[in-house]
């Protein structure tokens, strides 16, 4: 199939990436921050627009391909990692996102989503999370917070959250991270490791819905107490956070837990603190991590959890055919082939 | 090629053909004990069709009534249609063998008993209060030979080194051999194949071979036979042939597709019986062009089909009915975002969980009418173990030429079954050549449905610059396929989409009437009945019966020529291995035609002989 891989891409612009085709969602949605996001970062990577592909679900995040000026599918419910799977397997010279959604990914997707992270094809994945459903008017989603309020649960969520970047973490994802639709060059960053990172790459965005969850990620935005509440995580250096950048990460080694620490109280130095190291092939750390910001007193990490290069299941899957075309002594015609096995001949 | 026998006290007889059916406990190798005689047979050029019939656990418990596995096989000098109705010979390895299967065995017919099994415990386990071998009822009714195949077999293997486990398994061998020289098959060509088969273990392979020549040479020097059999070779068409199973016979149509048209060929699916050996074959061929991939479920098996047919690949997915009904809503999308896909549902029984090892044309009208919306399909059948190796051309062919999913239709019977598959020329094959759009094709845009004048909308795959565009499955406009939220808008593309697959029927080809033109009955039927049905009519019309058949390889649409051959016979008789399905549809499809419905649900193909007795009556 004809492809202009090997053409030096155009210099793009961000407007090269707009299919014209105005967004349509609500007012205020941090939908547009994302899509203004990656429409900023694909230039970057030099990659031919008609060679990458957007693929997305249903929900309000997965109207995304019909925005971007490049190929893309809106496909089924929860199922769009089955269509870029089938997309990239065929075509792995080809870069395939999938745009998600909480409910999307991980309520009726969540068998799709966990099975993409463990095969480690190249795909990136974007999953807004906004912790309801928006497109069908505000239902409790698969990361709505315990005892939640929404149309469907007015007494309360019976129903403990998923926290996404712990789930991707245990299925195998070697590539996992989070932003926040509103933290601009932050999300900008993550986008841009997420495309340069071979195998699949996970970005949970913290997505405000201003309609039917106005708010949810007020704790992290608050331009007065994010300094507290944000722990950005960045490869190489130390996990400090807070105001004065005192406050830290500690790994306890007796109580086997992450512990916030200051430096410069209680004898703790910058050297107790923990340093990020994305590329750390146990996950271990990275899930201890991406489940802090779920307790009490821990500031929420955004950034990069892991970043490791494992061989993706595209490339697996050509080796092996290559493999297979270079032990076979010379193309068998279809006689050839047909004619494997016990043959007999009617004259 | 030619018969060579070794030189036998006995007289050889000729027979026209014969049916044997080998039924013995689930680990008794009765599949590779049928498998192998057909080989045989094939090999000395006699037409052949086979039914597997087993169990769906994998080792019912051992001797068990529910642990029986059976393999009958129709070995003839003429045209063989059908494994044939009921057997000549039986070969019973197990009382629970003989208890389930001796009610299906022609009177007089031989049964061959491997007495060694005959055990007080085994006996009980099928649930015989006395040794019915000493029922002198049984020797009256058939020609009843007892062989301790245990014994002999053990006999074989003195001192071999081999466990007592692996000595037992070795006795199906030994009723390969006695059956092999029984119908005077050459020796020596087992003894290749026992070679190649057990090449990884020579001590196995030797073990075999020496309980096959015991088998072999107790038939010459027991004297418990009194004759020989041979089978004449059939006149089959010329060329090179080899035997398939239906799901072989797709698989290699798959790779076929590929081989000829040079591109990929993507299968993307999820085990289920009866249809995983396709996905097995498929992903033995790399070389060939063939990409495949097991997915998590049935619904991403499909869904990574259609994302590779976006992409531009050559795109296949098979299952059977739980799967098709996964598929369903993916099926949908096929339809309204217009890619080629086939989809293959090797039918079993149901609903649910079913008979998964058993065969059942019940999914006809689900294939037919069985998604939500509007959305009409293709759909065809196979009709016999090689026909799947058309069929699945001929769906892929239609699929990419009129960009849509296409259903081939397939059964758990043809799936096992065997049969001759003559080996084409790539010059046979229908040429699949998929046409991607390279340019805009309306004011220096891209229009995804723009159609031509057969409706068909163009196929611009990734990496084609200038041509990006979106598809999916909200309803899009005419033209742009941007959505469309439009009432007229929807009802031109649900009436354009259904017009697209009417115009089908330029490929669809007038059906063949099998007999006179007009006559008393007109049998028709689908898919994996066809063998029983064309040998039923055969039958009849030996009798001097007035009647026709005709078979409908293609669902929808229907052949243009068949509501006037339905009409032009007082009675039309539609059988089928459902409840009536396809005599619904014709009532619906042709109003005034009213077909006598024959149906069986029994998880076998129908006979030919209630066939007969059927036509008898309504005559």
């Amino acid at each position: 199939m004809s492809t202009t891989q090997d053409a030096p891409a155009p210099a793009y612009t961000k407007k090269d990436f707009e299919s014209g085709v105005d967004p349509r969602w609500c007012p205020g949605c941090g939908d547009y921050s994302i899509i203004n996001q990656v429409q900023r970062t694909l230039p970057a990577a030099g990659v031919p627009r008609e060679n990458i592909v957007f693929v997305s679900g249903i929900g309000c995040s997965s109207r995304f391909p019909y925005y971007m000026r490049n190929y893309g599918m809106h496909t089924i419910h929860g199922r769009a990692p089955s269509f870029a799977t089938g997309i990239k397997l065929s075509r792995p010279e080809l870069q395939v996102w999938v745009v998600t959604g909480d409910g999307d990914a991980l309520a009726i997707g969540g068998n799709h989503f966990i099975h993409a992270c463990r095969r480690n094809v190249d795909l990136k994945i974007l999953m807004f999370n906004n912790r309801i459903y928006g497109l069908t008017k505000g239902q409790v989603s698969p990361t709505s917070e315990f005892g939640k309020k929404t149309k469907t649960t007015p007494h309360g969520s019976p129903d403990y959250p998923f926290n996404p970047p712990a789930l991707a973490l245990g299925a195998g994802a070697t590539f996992v991270a989070r932003s926040i639709d509103v933290e601009g060059p932050h999300l900008g960053g993550v986008l841009k490791a997420a495309q340069d990172h071979e195998g699949t790459a996970f970005v949970e965005v913290f997505q405000n819905c201003p309609v039917f969850n106005d708010g949810a990620y007020e704790f992290l935005a608050d331009k007065a107490s994010k300094a507290d509440t944000q722990l950005r995580m960045e490869h190489g250096k130390p996990l400090l956070f807070g105001k004065d950048g005192k406050k830290g990460i500690r790994f306890n080694p007796r109580t086997v837990t992450l512990e916030v620490v200051t430096v410069g109280e209680g004898g703790i130095t910058e050297a107790d603190i923990l340093v990020h190291d994305v590329q750390r092939e146990d996950p271990t750390l990275a899930f201890m991590l991406a489940n802090m910001g779920a307790t009490p007193g821990f500031p929420t990490p955004i950034g990069v959890f892991r970043d490791v290069r494992l061989p993706t299941g595209d490339e697996i899957t050509w080796n092996l055919i290559d493999q297979a075309k270079a032990a076979a002594k010379k193309p068998a015609s279809l006689t050839e082939f047909l004619s494997q096995g016990e043959t007999w001949t009617v004259k | 090629m030619a018969t060579q026998t070794t030189p036998s006290r006995l007289k050889v007889a000729e027979v026209e053909a014969v049916t044997i059916r080998f039924v013995g406990d689930s680990g008794d190798g009765m599949q590779l004990t049928g498998a192998e005689f057909t080989r045989a047979s094939a090999l000395a050029g006699n037409d052949v069709a086979t039914f597997p019939d087993f169990p769906a656990e994998i080792r019912a418990p051992a001797g068990s009534l529910a642990g029986v596995s059976g393999f009958q096989v129709n070995v003839g000098a003429k045209d063989v249609h059908t494994p044939g109705d009921t057997p000549d010979v039986l070969v019973a390895m197990n009382p629970a063998a003989l208890k389930t299967n001796l009610a299906d065995l022609k009177p007089g017919g031989l049964l061959l008993v491997n007495t060694g099994a005959f055990t007080p415990g085994n006996l009980e386990k099928a649930g015989y209060a006395a040794n019915p071998l000493e029922d002198p009822s049984l020797r009256s009714k058939y020609r009843l030979i007892g062989v301790d195949m245990n014994g002999l077999t053990d006999a074989a293997l003195a001192g071999s080194g081999l466990s007592a486990k692996e000595v037992a398994r070795c006795k199906n061998y030994f009723a390969l051999g006695l059956l092999q020289w029984l119908y005077s098959r050459p020796a020596d060509q087992e003894a290749e194949s026992i070679r190649r088969k057990f090449a990884k273990k020579p001590e196995l392979a030797a073990a075999n071979l020496k309980v096959f020549e015991a088998g072999y040479s107790y038939g010459e020097t027991s004297e418990i036979f009194f004759e020989r059999y041979a089978i004449p070779a059939t006149k089959l068409a010329p060329g090179t042939y080899r035997t398939v199973t239906g799901n072989h016979a797709a698989a290699l149509g798959f790779a076929a597709v590929a081989k000829t048209s040079g591109k990929q060929v993507f299968f993307g699916g999820y085990p289920i019986t009866p249809s995983t050996e396709i996905v097995q074959e498929l992903s033995k061929w790399k070389e060939h062009g063939v990409v495949t991939f097991q997915a998590e479920d049935e619904i991403a098996g499909i869904g990574s089909a259609i994302g590779a047919a976006y992409a531009g690949a050559l795109a296949v997915t098979a299952t059977s009915g739980p799967g098709l009904a996964l598929k369903v809503e993916m099926m949908g999308l096929a339809v309204i975002a217009e890619l080629p896909i086939v989809i293959v549902d090797v039918q079993r029984g149901g609903p649910s969980t079913g008979m998964p090892t058993k065969t059942e044309q019940a999914d006809l009208l689900m294939a037919l009418f069985g998604r939500h919306g509007e959305a009409p399909m293709p759909v065809l059948a196979a009709q016999s173990p090689a026909d799947c190796f058309w069929g699945a051309i001929e769906a892929m062919r239609i699929a990419v030429k009129w960009m849509t999913p296409v259903l081939l239709l397939t059964d758990g019977y043809l799936a096992n079954g065997s049969e001759p598959f003559r080996i084409p020329d790539a010059s046979e094959l229908p040429k699949i050549e998929p046409r991607y759009a390279t340019a805009p094709n309306r004011d220096g845009k891209y229009m995804p449905y723009l159609r031509d004048e057969k409706l068909v909308r163009p196929w611009a795959i990734p990496g084609t610059p200038g041509l990006e565009h979106r598809v999916g499955g909200l309803e899009k406009d005419s033209l742009t396929g941007m959505v469309s939220y439009d009432g007229a808008n929807h009802e031109l593309m649900v009436r354009t989409r259904a017009q697209k697959i009417r115009n089908v029927i330029e490929d669809v080809p007038d059906v063949a009437i099998d007999g006179p033109e007009q006559g008393d009955v007109l049998l028709v039927s689908w898919g994996g009945t066809y063998g029983s049905v064309r040998t039923a009519a055969e039958r009849l019309r030996a009798e001097g019966k007035a009647v026709s058949h005709v078979h409908l390889r293609w669902l929808n649409p229907l052949p243009k020529n068949l509501g006037a051959i339905l009409r032009r016979f007082p009675k039309v008789l539609v059988p089928e291995v459902n409840d009536g399905q396809l005599a619904f549809y014709l009532r619906g499809m042709f109003p005034g035609v009213d077909p006598v419905s024959h149906t069986r649900i029994n998880g076998k193909p129908l006979r030919v002989s209630e066939l007969v007795e059927k036509v008898h009556q309504i005559l």
